[in-house]
């Protein structure tokens, strides 16, 4: 019989709460002087070596705190995880020289200093001889087009720059298991797609390496990953390979109708119409807009939508039929957008 | 750009590799020490900056400058009167490293902390000993920069002599006194490991206290017994009596030479290996509470 491999990342019931002291004003009638939050729930999942994984989920979902747990930089309150075989917990040494992470947004690094030197800086808390992290540095430079700016300080460099840069300290170590946590935050187009293609030629080409990506952007878990994880208030509620999980609503009917916005809670009534299976809603940034996405149970419900709006004197400005994407999988599963901003909660569980 | 030559597709394929095909790397002590010099270059490397000289050697002089003239006002024709400058000039050149101590070891952790840096350094393999003992490394070469140039002003510009026959025993007590002092400054900087603005605090708090009971700029044996006891806790405080017993003739110690030179190898080993424990407890602690990473993470 052959080996089972051992998986690259594994966890069982894995579990983690925060407390936050309370305000004296804020003690409710037990008077406890501590609010707990479970940030994560009973989170188990297998990552196989040479997968490129997905964590989807909303802010606050518990995506970052799992990555933390798996870096060994947050203890799990309760449950077990390994990385590599090893416990996070208790072989913290065998677990960090394999990995390595990358976080969006990130700061890091010493702004005096050039980009080159951060990177040689970093490369040698993982002891890579400085000859072979002159190589790694120079080659991964040139493939993401950083080189020009090697001798420039790092407090000079754009947040694409940035970005870059941050990604070769997480390549310059060579990890078996690479975290990013939402590493094309705020990137413009092309440096989010130069980046993207990079991880998954990491991963795929021969599939020695594992990522763990944690995203909020759909097309990215969708294009990107093997299987996606989709996280919300620290429980994975569903897992499987992107085409698996967009077959959860190819039986829907799913449109998204763009409105001038009334005021606050004004889609309430949207619930009610008949044929709605979910829907959530999201403002424009100005407020002056928000759009609408619906899984109907078939396309005559639409016509009672339109009535709807018009009855409440709601502006439509345009409507239009999606095809089914992630996003979709998630308003269905969780019962509300991804979208920071939603404004109404959808009324999964009420209608089931 | 190096001679290898590599695949755009997967320049991965051409990284070195360890013999079994893992990942290559110095082992265990040798990225240890590999980390420890890279740390120590990135203190180091804040002197690129030329404002460096006037704002880390040449301003905080003026303070030492200051107690120079009211001691030379004090004694005017006094035979102590030279004795006072150089009292003062050790002293001064030794704030410098307190003051390093506290500001660019251990609160310097919390800055670590707010840029993100610190828990790249935990997420990595080697041990956080490795990076305390590069910054203080870097601290050390640094502050000694400015010390030198307190010592050299106040033997040129005010006089201040020393005692030729003693400086190697000096020096001696010198290294072991700062390597003590750099270990109490880990011990302090696993504190803001868990603790940020709290243990800013904390330095606030440890600053004055110290200056006052170190007797930098005045004999010791002129404070109260407690102080002085108090005083003793910290390496700089023996280490500068010490040295002024050897470098200025005629200068009466708060403790003897030899309890001193016997004291200051146990300080050095007692704050290491404190320093080595009290780091991983609060790197537990950090993980326990969530501490380790930044909070809008």
């Amino acid at each position: 019989m052959g080996q089972v491999a051992e998986p690259a990342v594994r966890t069982v019931a894995l579990g983690r709460d925060f407390r936050r002291r309370l305000p004296k004003g804020a003690r409710k009638g037990s008077g406890s002087k501590f609010e707990v939050t479970q940030a994560l729930e009973d989170v188990s999942l297998e990552i196989q070596k040479g997968e490129l994984f997905g964590m989807l989920g909303p802010n606050g979902a518990g995506k970052t705190t799992l990555i933390k747990i798996l870096c060994t930089l947050l203890l799990p309150s309760r449950g077990e995880a390994y990385v590599a075989g090893h416990d996070v917990t208790k072989d913290v040494s065998e677990v960090r020289q394999r990995i390595n992470m990358v976080s969006g947004g990130e700061t890091s690094g010493y702004g005096i200093l050039k980009v080159r030197e951060n990177l040689w800086f970093f490369s040698q808390l993982y002891g890579v001889p400085s000859e072979e992290a002159k190589y790694r540095i120079d080659t991964l430079g040139e493939i993401l087009g950083l080189t020009p700016k090697f001798d420039v300080r790092a407090s000079r460099i754009s947040t694409g720059e940035r970005q870059k840069m941050n990604l070769i300290r997480g390549f310059v170590s060579d990890p078996e298991v690479l975290f990013l946590d939402e590493p094309t935050l705020g990137l413009d187009v092309n440096a989010a797609r130069q980046i993207r293609a990079f991880v998954a030629n990491w991963v795929r080409k021969e599939r020695r390496n594992t990522a763990l990506l944690t995203t909020h952007y759909m097309a990215e878990a969708d294009e990107m990953c093997d299987r996606v994880a989709i996280i919300d208030r620290g429980k994975i509620v569903a897992c499987a390979p992107p085409h698996e999980l967009k077959k959860l609503v190819q039986d829907d009917v799913i449109f998204t109708l763009r409105v001038k916005a009334p005021s606050e809670g004004a889609f309430e009534f949207v619930r009610d119409v008949q044929g709605v299976r979910d829907f959530a809603a999201s403002r424009s940034i100005d407020g002056a807009t928000a759009d609408l996405k619906l899984v109907l149970e078939s396309e005559a419900a639409i016509a009672d939508l339109m009535s709807a709006l018009a009855a409440r004197k709601v502006e439509l400005i345009a409507l239009s039929k999606s095809v089914p994407t992630l996003e979709d999988v998630f308003v269905k599963l969780v019962g509300r957008g991804l979208g920071a901003d939603d404004v109404v909660p959808a009324q999964a569980e009420a209608k089931e | 750009m190096s001679e290898r030559t590599f695949d755009r597709t997967d320049p991965f394929a051409s990284f070195a590799r360890a013999r079994g095909g893992g990942r290559l790397h110095k082992g265990k002590v040798g990225t240890f020490i590999a980390a420890w010099q890279a740390r120590t270059y990135i203190r180091l490397s804040g002197n690129r900056e030329p404002s460096w000289v006037f704002f880390e050697t040449i301003l905080p002089m003026l303070s030492v400058i200051a107690y120079l003239y009211i001691y030379r006002y004090l004694s005017a024709g006094s035979p102590d009167a030279d004795r006072f400058v150089s009292f003062v000039v050790l002293g001064g050149a030794m704030v410098a490293f307190w003051l390093s101590v506290l500001w660019g070891i251990a609160n310097h952790i919390f800055w670590e902390k707010q840029s993100g840096n610190l828990e790249l350094y935990f997420v990595s393999p080697v041990s956080p000993m490795a990076m305390m003992l590069g910054m203080a490394t870097g601290s050390l070469v640094s502050t000694s920069l400015r010390a030198s140039a307190t010592v050299i002003v106040g033997v040129f510009v005010f006089g201040a002599s020393f005692s030729a026959d003693n400086v190697p025993g000096a020096l001696l007590v010198l290294v072991v006194a700062l390597g003590a002092v750099y270990c109490l400054g880990m011990c302090f900087a696993s504190i803001f490991l868990v603790y940020g603005r709290e243990g800013e605090h904390l330095a606030h708090s440890l600053q004055e206290p110290v200056f006052f009971a170190a007797g930098f700029y005045y004999p010791l044996r002129t404070l109260p017994a407690a102080v002085q006891a108090l005083g003793a806790v910290v390496p700089l405080t023996i280490g500068l009596d010490a040295m002024r017993q050897l470098l200025i003739p005629g200068v009466e110690g708060f403790l003897p030479l030899w309890v001193e030179a016997a004291a200051l190898p146990l300080m050095l080993v007692g704050f290491a290996v404190g320093a080595h424990f009290s780091i991983k407890h609060m790197e537990r602690k950090a993980k326990r509470e969530g501490r380790l990473t930044l909070r809008w993470q």
